[in-house]
């Protein structure tokens, strides 16, 4: 079955005043249909570019180098009319901030229609009943009614789910959530899982999601991939890699964070250090300055992303954690 | 050791007039954040404040500090009323009063080094000291949290975000204040670090003694921080206990809903929960719903729940609730 | 290496990188704005270091040549002579002295006057603000020329006459500016910060507010000083402003025009000098602009 998306070497690198930055270093993955990938990572690991890349949406100074095949088919730095039958209709992507994301001067039916109107060629009549059919399907209340508000007159949880009705008005394949709830209320954040998941249920599309929060990713995610310092750490499917966590950043992260299910501990266990510097990193693996486990050859050799059980890979040097 | 609380806040309001000004005045419109909040903290003790937007949070946390004015009730810091008091002696009491905010770059003046950013407070309150004095202040202050003190010349541009929120807790420390506001200190960091600044107030508090107000809408930090917490809902105390109790056995339904909408990072556990999911938006501050406030959202919501606003009752000798429904959940 | 390992004191201090010094480096990478002000360094070291360049003085008639004459190299007259057979390159120089110094003393009067009144008007807001602000908007709708002509008429024709005036009226506008900066800075967390702190109102608005004001500002000072130049020109044009045997810029171009047709030369020298150091001031406050703009962060 050939992945929905197959991303293999990617590398992404922005030009600045003070030299060259590789948000994105050597990263390869795929999405198969119908499964939800979690990508997690904290500032510098690249996770959000990965996907500005694919959706050839990086800014000016950015380049991107390497393959990315969309069912089979090669998207990366393609011109922009043939991207534009790609992405917004079969590859959908939200963020994480609604307001920004929405046409403030345009009614949400105007900014739906138009799409309706242009990608699949309804008339105005259908459009509009499809727009109201895909609010209704959000639980956006009296949807036939606010179709016609504008942005600002929705709350933040519903301008998200105005802005992942517009993602899904073309029926995609894929939909790349960028951090969809870190902006929102936590019982609104609530709201917004159990909708992708009703979702990923009812509609069988793939799901990539992206989010530095291990505990969205692990209601939704069928996979995780975690990402430090624009690469890939370790890979593995949810379950497993919760229960288990191969690497020691993954370790680090998981123990790092209150539980409410967890009895109280005393102190937390942290991880040492300050987030990568992309312009100033170390030889060897770029995780070993904040590594308790760092030996030796750490730092002389740097650790590639290898297979250590079918579903797994990790990017360490260690046997076993 | 004494029980006498430090703070005493009753039944303090906040009320904003956002009346639009039409050409002979709008419709009068109140936003009223904070209304009718009443607790008391007790020296050496953390106090986490709940809530999602709207519910007043951080408006009351600045107006314990007087860096808002109080519509009315009072906030009363060892036996004076704060907001009685004139400038000149409420700028004295700020001495033992301080605020560590939630984005640690915008906090600190950008044209100033972290040695001035520092020295500020030390220097307002202690006019004598003399440089040299001042200066090895500040880098005693600058090690114990957690920075090197060879970089007292840098800008706060050049430090990350963790360490820029160090620099907002040192000075926040510098006077060896009695109590400390925290607005949600750690919401903009990095997972991994914000485990680093949470232990670090810890330990600055039992090695100092001080009190917190510790303000964030993360459930599980709150949880590890707080000996009680009190949870706000649109400007009222829904409920407030000590910490275990609140988190064993929520009473009220919004803090059961909010109990279980966090997530756990554990798949099968996620996957097993019974997530209450609550229905609708917030309402708008401008137009609270009557009676109790949560009610339009509640899953218990009855007729009374619209007629009256519940009061903060004892369910048990630490724990308070206001709610017609109070109860374990169903 | 632990931070409880090092004994504080021992470890040189790191020299910090201040907003200002990148804000310098970005201004040096911009090839326009650097060669601008070089020019204009030169021009301005030009005119005030003109009594000791071994120069003619600019009083000194020639009675052999003939009035508004062209430029004749072998004696060194640069632009030829004037409508009094004086050097006219000289007199342009003598006269820059007094345009210069006017543009920068009346910018200079209205920096430390606007910027006061625009951080305290916006720092203390309320009614106290719109008062001062009402008494800018008055001062504001004064015509300009019927000002300057009242003076003159009063206090009869000075140098210095010019400068009151000009300054008079360019603080003004850095009123506006300053005070429209300093409420946007006002709402930003450090200055909750220090009031938290217990930091005076004074000490907010000199320690916090200004020197985070002062980008705006410095742009605008640079915009400034070529308008109070031509401001003082077209006075001196309209024969309100700088007296015989003083001379100035805009006195200079003024006794030029007329004379365009027979003597060209000396409309193009003299006004294009002026134009030249307008031109670089302008080249320069877009490279302020440019280096401190905080998009760049």
């Amino acid at each position: 079955m050939t992945a929905i998306l197959d991303v293999r070497n990617l590398s992404t690198s922005f030009s600045t005043p003070e030299g060259a930055v590789r948000a994105v270093n050597d990263v390869s993955f795929a999405i198969e249909a119908g499964e939800t990938l979690g990508i997690v990572g904290e500032s510098g690991s690249g996770k959000s570019q990965i996907f500005m890349s694919v959706m050839g949406l990086l800014a000016k100074n950015g380049r991107a180098q390497g393959s990315v095949q969309f069912k089979g088919k090669e998207i990366l730095n393609l011109q922009v009319d043939e991207l534009n039958k790609i992405r917004g209709v079969k590859m959908s992507m939200i963020f994480q901030d609604p307001m920004t994301s929405l046409n403030p001067y345009l009614s949400v039916k105007r900014q739906m229609t138009e799409v309706l109107e242009t990608h699949r060629g309804m008339s105005q009549d259908a459009a509009l009943t499809a727009a109201v059919d895909l609010l209704d399907i959000v639980q956006i209340p009296e949807a036939r009614r606010r179709v016609h508000m504008f942005p600002h007159e929705f709350s933040g949880g519903m301008r998200q789910r105005v802005m992942i009705a517009m993602a899904l008005l073309c029926q995609p394949e894929l939909l790349i959530a960028d951090e969809p709830t870190t902006a929102l209320d936590v019982t609104v954040q609530a709201q917004i899982l159990d909708l992708l998941g009703k979702l990923k249920r009812e509609t069988g599309m793939a799901i990539a999601l992206i989010t530095h929060d291990l505990g969205v990713i692990a209601g939704l995610a069928d996979r995780v991939m975690v990402m430090y310092a624009g690469e890939v750490a370790e890979r593995a499917n949810a379950g497993p890699l919760f229960k288990s966590p191969q690497h020691p950043y993954t370790q680090g992260l998981l123990r790092s964070m209150p539980r409410l299910d967890e009895t109280r501990a005393n102190r937390l266990q942290t991880i040492g250090g300050q987030p990568p510097n992309l312009q100033h990193l170390p030889d060897g693996c770029r995780f070993r300055d904040r590594c308790s486990y760092a030996f030796d050859r750490c730092a002389a050799e740097k650790p590639l992303l290898r297979t250590i059980a079918e579903t797994r890979a990790k990017a360490c040097h260690l046997e076993a954690l | 050791m004494s029980t006498a609380p430090l703070l005493s806040v009753q039944d303090l309001k906040v009320h904003f007039d956002v009346t639009r000004k039409g050409l002979f005045g709008g419709p009068k419109a109140v936003v009223k954040a904070v209304d009718g909040v009443t607790f008391d903290l007790r020296p050496g003790e953390t106090l986490g404040l709940v809530g999602e937007s709207g519910c007043g949070k951080s408006t009351l946390g600045r107006a314990v500090l007087r860096l808002l004015p109080a519509t009315a009730g009072r906030v009363v810091w060892l036996g004076e009323d704060l907001h009685s008091l004139d400038h000149g002696e409420m700028q004295q009491k700020r001495r033992d009063m301080q605020i560590i905010f939630q984005d640690p770059l915008a906090s600190l003046n950008p044209r100033m080094t972290v040695g001035q950013i520092i020295a500020e407070p030390l220097t307002v309150f202690n006019p004598n000291l003399s440089g040299a004095q001042v200066k090895e202040r500040i880098r005693q202050m600058m090690a114990k949290v957690g920075l090197l003190p060879n970089q007292i010349n840098r800008y706060p541009h050049e430090f990350s975000g963790g360490q820029a929120q160090r620099i907002g807790i040192a000075r926040a420390m510098i006077n060896s204040p009695k109590m400390i506001v925290c607005d949600e200190p750690v919401s903009a960091l990095d997972v991994s670090i914000q485990a680093q600044i949470v232990n670090l107030l810890m330990d600055l508090q039992h090695e100092m003694g001080m009190s917190l107000i510790f303000i964030s809408h993360n459930l599980s930090v709150v949880r590890h921080i707080s000996h009680r917490v009190m949870v706000l809902y649109l400007g009222k105390v829904m409920e407030i206990a000590d910490r275990d109790s609140i988190y064993a056995n929520p009473l009220h339904p919004y803090t059961q809903a909010l109990n279980s909408a966090v997530p756990i990072p554990d798949p099968d556990l996620e996957k097993q929960k019974d997530r209450i999911v609550l229905k609708g938006d917030l309402p708008s501050p401008l137009n609270p719903p009557s009676g109790c406030p949560f009610r339009t959202r509640c899953p218990r919501a009855t007729e009374i729940c619209a007629q009256i606003m519940p009061d903060l009752l004892p369910a048990s000798s630490s724990h308070y609730v206001a709610c017609h429904h109070a109860g374990p959940r169903d | 290496m632990a931070v409880a390992d090092i004994a504080v004191g021992t470890v040189p201090e790191v020299k910090g990188r201040s907003l200002w010094a990148d804000a310098r480096h970005r201004f040096l990478r911009n090839k326009a704005a650097v060669a601008s002000l070089i020019i204009f360094c030169l021009i301005v070291a030009a005119c005030f270091l003109a009594p000791h360049l071994g120069l003619r003085a600019p009083d000194d008639i020639n009675w052999e040549l003939e009035s508004w004459g062209p430029p004749n190299l072998e004696l060194g007259y640069l632009l030829g002579t004037d409508a009094n057979n004086r050097d006219l390159f000289v007199r342009t120089l003598y006269g820059g002295q007094v345009s210069l110094l006017v543009g920068f003393t009346a910018t200079l009067v209205s920096l430390v006057i606007g910027v006061i009144w625009g951080a305290t008007a916006g720092f203390i807001g309320g009614r106290v603000d719109g008062f001062m602000m009402r008494i800018v908007d008055i001062l504001y709708s004064i015509p300009f020329i019927f000002f300057v002509i009242m003076l003159t008429v009063v206090f009869g024709r000075f140098i210095t006459l010019i400068y009151v005036a000009i300054g008079a009226v360019s603080w003004l506008d850095m009123a506006r500016i300053v005070r429209g900066q300093t409420i946007s800075i006002r709402r930003r967390e450090f200055i909750e910060a220090a009031e938290a702190s217990g930091v005076s109102k004074w000490r907010i608005i000199t320690r916090h507010i200004i020197p985070n004001c002062l980008g705006p500002v410095v742009v605008y000072v640079t915009l400034t000083v070529p308008n109070v130049i031509l401001t003082e020109s077209f006075i001196s044009f309209l024969g309100m402003g700088v007296q015989e045997p003083d001379s100035s810029w805009g006195t200079l171009v003024s006794e030029a025009a007329v004379v365009m047709e027979i003597a060209p030369w000396a409309i193009i020298g003299t006004g294009g000098i002026l134009a030249v150091t307008l031109l670089c001031l302008n080249f320069i406050g877009d490279g302020m602009r440019d280096a401190l703009d905080p998009k760049d962060r």
